[in-house]
């Protein structure tokens, strides 16, 4: 029972959390970074229009070349990116047991996963294509949803 | 009068071997300096100018792209290229992809669709749905995709497409990719990577000691 607590942090946001949802936190962390890296990458291609990217598949050019892949002109994966740097930065500041992040964190991985699942739909019966970029973002976003419910179970 | 015959053929034979890109005559030289849809990549005072026709769906002229996107960077201040579609009706989709090309010149983006059609060849030249790939690469580089859809379709490419294609077949070419240095033909021959590079290299070098 007493390593299964965390030391709070003095002020009035921090609250006590236990060991395991550090853990989640710190992994919730980790993941948002292999997101964040393939969105940036993905963003960068997009704002620079280069094309390498997508080398070789048809689908990929399919999907990022596609005007779904852009919202009002910016790059879906550049709002991506952002998203992933706040979910970084909310399982840091969660983990550090602030207390008002876990409601920002859960709202923008929530918000995260229902993008993933329109977009997941939008390649499968829209554009009848598939980015591996795309179904690797998908697959972090779903790891991030899992843990988040992980973190909430008592 | 077998002879007649056999002589006639083979004056008409040398006749089109001789009407077969050997140099681009000075008034179409200049012509093509004031035509203002001419795609030319490299600085306008270069020394030396290449000019090559091309099929982008011509494996042999796909082959040559990258060498010659090499040749560009190493000779980059000294060198400028202008493309020319000739497309070849053997080719399913070569038209198609010209068009695309000058639909993307018409948003400012022609060698940015150049490249990537010539790097895709292997891909969209055996596309069984090859406009909706030529929308996504349009897609990709960041063209206004109706403008791109209205224009790919229009006259104006098609018309200039055309252009280039009467001008290649006055100047006597054949085959793709043909290419001029300083409109010079350099032979079949000459078209791989090694030679061409010396072809420039000389070319260069001749207009640097003149």
């Amino acid at each position: 029972m007493k390593n299964n607590r965390a030391t709070s942090k003095p002020g009035g946001n921090a609250i006590a959390i236990s060991r395991s949802q550090i853990v989640i936190y710190a992994i919730v962390a980790l993941i948002s970074l292999a997101g964040l890296a393939d969105a940036t990458y993905l963003a960068v291609q997009a704002l620079t229009g280069e094309t390498m990217v997508c080398g070789g598949s048809p689908d990929c050019f399919k999907v990022l070349g596609s005007p779904y892949a852009r919202i009002g002109g910016v790059p879906l994966a550049f709002i991506g990116a952002v998203a992933y740097f706040c979910v970084f930065s909310f399982a840091i500041l969660a983990a550090f047991g602030y207390a008002r992040v876990r409601r920002l964190l859960l709202f923008t991985v929530w918000s995260m996963f229902a993008v993933t699942l329109w977009l997941l739909y939008t390649q499968a019966f829209i554009l009848h294509a598939f980015c591996r970029y795309c179904l690797f973002s998908a697959a972090m976003v779903f790891l991030l949803a899992g843990l988040i419910v992980a973190s909430r179970s008592p | 009068m077998v002879g007649f015959v056999t002589l006639g053929a083979a004056i008409m034979l040398y006749r089109s071997k001789l009407l077969q890109a050997t140099a681009i005559p000075k008034a179409m030289a200049a012509a093509k300096e004031r035509t203002e849809e001419v795609h030319v990549r490299g600085p306008a005072n270069a020394a030396v100018t290449l000019e090559e026709f091309g099929d982008f769906q011509c494996p042999p002229c796909g082959a040559m792209e990258g060498p010659l996107q090499q040749i560009e960077r190493d000779y980059a201040s000294s060198l400028r290229v202008i493309f020319r579609n000739f497309p070849f009706t053997i080719h399913e989709h070569a038209h198609e992809a010209a068009y695309a090309a000058e639909a993307a010149g018409l948003q400012g983006r022609f060698w940015e669709m150049h490249d990537l059609l010539y790097r895709e060849q292997s891909v969209w030249a055996k596309s069984s749905d090859v406009q909706s790939l030529f929308d996504a690469y349009a897609g990709m580089i960041g063209l206004n995709l109706e403008r791109f859809k209205k224009d790919v379709s229009g006259e104006q490419v098609k018309a200039k497409v055309e252009e280039d294609r009467k001008r290649g077949e006055a100047l006597g070419v054949r085959n793709t990719p043909t290419i001029f240095i300083n409109d010079e033909s350099v032979p079949p021959t000459s078209l791989n990577p090694t030679a061409l590079r010396a072809a420039v290299d000389a070319a260069v070098k001749q207009k640097t000691r003149s």
